[in-house]
């Protein structure tokens, strides 16, 4: 990528990063939520990967804990679902409520949040780290290979 | 009791990424904890037939708010009927995959898949709420997606984008459909919408949202129009999830969920019932004369489910007539319970020949039937399963597809649609005649040259098989009193409410 991109995403990637948790601790009183906060969050590293390459973007944060930190969040979200079991339903908000408009406030609707956000911002990245990994080549004989990229080569356009 | 409802969706999903987060490279732990969740959802399925006749239709609120602001599990007899099929068809399909899939890479990982796609398939028919059914089929959905296209070859990608391009425009309906109903009523749970359909002022909206479920839930459900990707998308998966598409999956996110809202949210009028009598008959012929013309083994059954999900369009299609236009309650009764009837016989059989295929396919290696020889000797249990398999999609006495597909006829019949009556019968002789091809070039052909050395599939492949065998002919009995009564005409009573 150009000097511009690589600039401009050198000082807006943590910013990013930044306002995804923002989105995502806030989610429960203002617009926005895990999902939301998410994909920020994901947008961030993919934004790295496309200005600087994979081996960076790799570097912050690996494959294996993109996949572990998705199977984590949804686990996460699952086990808040089922600890409502012992109050009676699933998904009871067994924390108390708080003051209205409060950052503490809500129950267990904030730690959801922190869990969707953390799955969707790991799993939008290994999503793009996975289509990207893969390159194609076409053989003068017609045969194709699919080849995973090991290399820090920059994605081309 | 009722907290097994929603352990329905979370212990599949929990599993699920236990296996991915602990187990990613450990095949052996994942079949066993992938096999005592589907024997556990088995059972729990099994157990509830029990509690519906004890306590009648269980509600679940989840976090303890009410509809229509909060999200509902229902529990009532259609549900239980889909409950059953899936769970028990997908157990016996994890056994099948001990075995089968060891010649895959990422066994875990397809366990991954086959839970969340359970976890979808027992969300769509347990919820009580139109946008969270959306949610759930797509969760169903795009884990199908992943598992066509599992074996990682040029032509299950092709068949498993095609797939994916052809459920994605289905979801974009069902979406469209639901926000069309949600801007018209503002509320979502499945009983509110009914209530205000009931009262009968209900707008354009209402209409063109049902032709875009139709279309949406049609394609899913792969009936006659709608049909193109099925043929691909199913022989390419592995066995055990071909079994579980064609068995299970186009029921419970395409025809439950058509059956669902046409006879339980939407006031009934005559013109709908006349599409489905329509879309079903068609699907009944063309599939059945494409499938005729086949040397794909698995692509053969493929169009053949096409053809009984005819059948079962048929039926529920003649049963809402019925209804709309006032006719006798009896026989309204007699099309639906042979529509559910069919549903539930299809899944044994078809899931049963889906695991067949497999096993020839896993011993000969090939799919076509042309080069294979005559098998039956060397490997007895596949083919007196197939055999079975075989006569009851037929419609032979005294096997199950006989008597579901007799009440459909009778049923036909009775409401006075002799012709469709006649169709199903040609049908079903078409049906007859495949599937004598399949015994006579797949099992009880001559000997060939290179297949001296196949033997019998594993007993974990061979067990799954059995039992389904049996059930062939065993769900024959669901026709008759006690069982009639546990299974079948709770789903039935919910269907004709309208009555």
């Amino acid at each position: 990528m150009g000097e511009i991109v690589r600039n401009i995403v050198r000082i807006f990637a943590g910013f990013t990063l930044l306002f995804g948790v923002y989105i995502v601790a806030y989610g429960h009183i203002t617009p926005g939520g895990g999902f939301a906060g998410g994909v920020l969050i994901g947008g961030s590293f993919i934004l790295l990967t496309l200005a600087y390459g994979k081996k960076l973007a790799l570097q912050k944060l690996s494959r294996s804990m993109s996949s572990t930190l998705d199977s984590l969040g949804a686990l996460i979200f699952l086990f808040l679902a089922l600890v409502g079991i012992a109050g009676g339903y699933f998904f009871l908000n067994f924390l108390p409520l708080g003051k209205p408009f409060h950052l503490f406030s809500a129950g267990i609707i904030p730690l959801c949040n922190i869990a969707i956000g953390m799955k969707v911002g790991a799993s939008l990245f290994a999503v793009f780290i996975a289509l990207a990994m893969v390159r194609v080549v076409k053989h003068e004989d017609g045969t194709t290979d699919y080849l995973e990229e090991t290399d820090d080569t920059e994605i081309k356009q | 009791m009722n907290v097994l409802l929603p352990l329905f969706i979370g212990a599949p999903l929990g599993c699920g990424f236990v296996i991915y987060l602990a187990f990613r490279n450990r095949d052996d732990k994942a079949d066993w904890i992938a096999n005592v969740c589907m024997m556990y959802l088995a059972a729990a399925s099994l157990w509830s037939i029990k509690s519906l006749s004890a306590y009648g239709v269980l509600t679940y609120r989840m976090g303890g708010y009410a509809a229509p602001v909060g999200i509902n599990l229902v529990l009532d007899g259609f549900s239980l009927l889909l409950l059953i099929i899936i769970n028990v068809a997908g157990f016996l399909a994890a056994i099948y995959s001990v075995n089968y899939m060891e010649r895959f890479t990422a066994k875990a990982k397809y366990y991954v898949m086959f839970l969340l796609m359970v976890a979808g398939m027992n969300g769509v028919v347990l919820t009580g709420d139109l946008f969270n059914l959306y949610v759930f089929l797509e969760i169903a959905s795009i884990s199908s997606y992943v598992l066509v296209g599992f074996g990682c070859e040029r032509e299950q990608f092709e068949a498993s984008f095609k797939y994916m391009v052809l459920g994605i425009v289905a979801s974009a309906f069902i979406l469209v459909g639901i926000s069309l109903m949600y801007a018209a009523t503002g509320v979502l749970s499945m009983v509110h919408l009914s209530d205000i359909a009931a009262q009968g002022n209900v707008s354009g909206c209402f209409m063109l949202a049902g032709a875009f479920f139709l279309m949406g839930f049609g394609l899913k459900a792969a009936l006659v129009p709608f049909h193109a990707w099925l043929p691909d998308a199913h022989p390419s998966a592995p066995a055990p999830i071909s079994a579980m598409l064609s068995g299970v999956l186009i029921k419970a996110i395409g025809i439950y969920c058509i059956l669902r809202i046409f006879f339980n949210m939407f006031a009934m009028t005559p013109m709908v019932p006349f599409i489905f009598m329509m879309l079903g008959t068609a699907s009944m012929v063309v599939g059945a004369l494409l499938a005729t013309g086949q040397w794909d083994y698995k692509r053969l059954l493929a169009y053949s489910s096409i053809s009984q999900m005819g059948y079962v369009m048929l039926g529920a299609g003649v049963g809402a007539r019925v209804i709309a236009s006032g006719g006798p309650a009896h026989v309204a009764t007699l099309a639906v319970l042979g529509a559910l009837f069919h549903l539930i016989n299809h899944a044994g059989f078809k899931s049963l020949l889906f695991l067949t295929s497999g096993a020839v396919e896993f011993s000969t290696g090939t799919r076509d039937l042309r080069k294979m020889e005559g098998v039956s000797q060397r490997m007895p249990v596949t083919a007196a399963a197939a055999t079975a398999g075989s006569l009851a999609i037929s419609g032979v006495p005294p096997f199950s597809g006989f008597w579901s597909k007799l009440f459909i006829v009778v049923a036909c019949l009775q409401a006075g649609y002799n012709f469709l009556a006649f169709i199903a019968i040609g049908v079903s002789i078409v049906t007859l005649a495949y599937f004598l091809k399949v015994q006579k070039y797949a099992f009880f052909g001559g000997r060939k040259e290179g297949f001296e050395k196949i033997k019998e599939v594993p007993g974990l492949m061979c067990f799954p098989m059995i039992v389904l065998a049996v059930m062939c002919l065993a769900m024959g009995l669901l026709a008759v009193s006690p069982l009639r009564e546990a299974i079948l005409e709770p789903a039935v009573k919910v269907l004709t409410k309208q009555m």
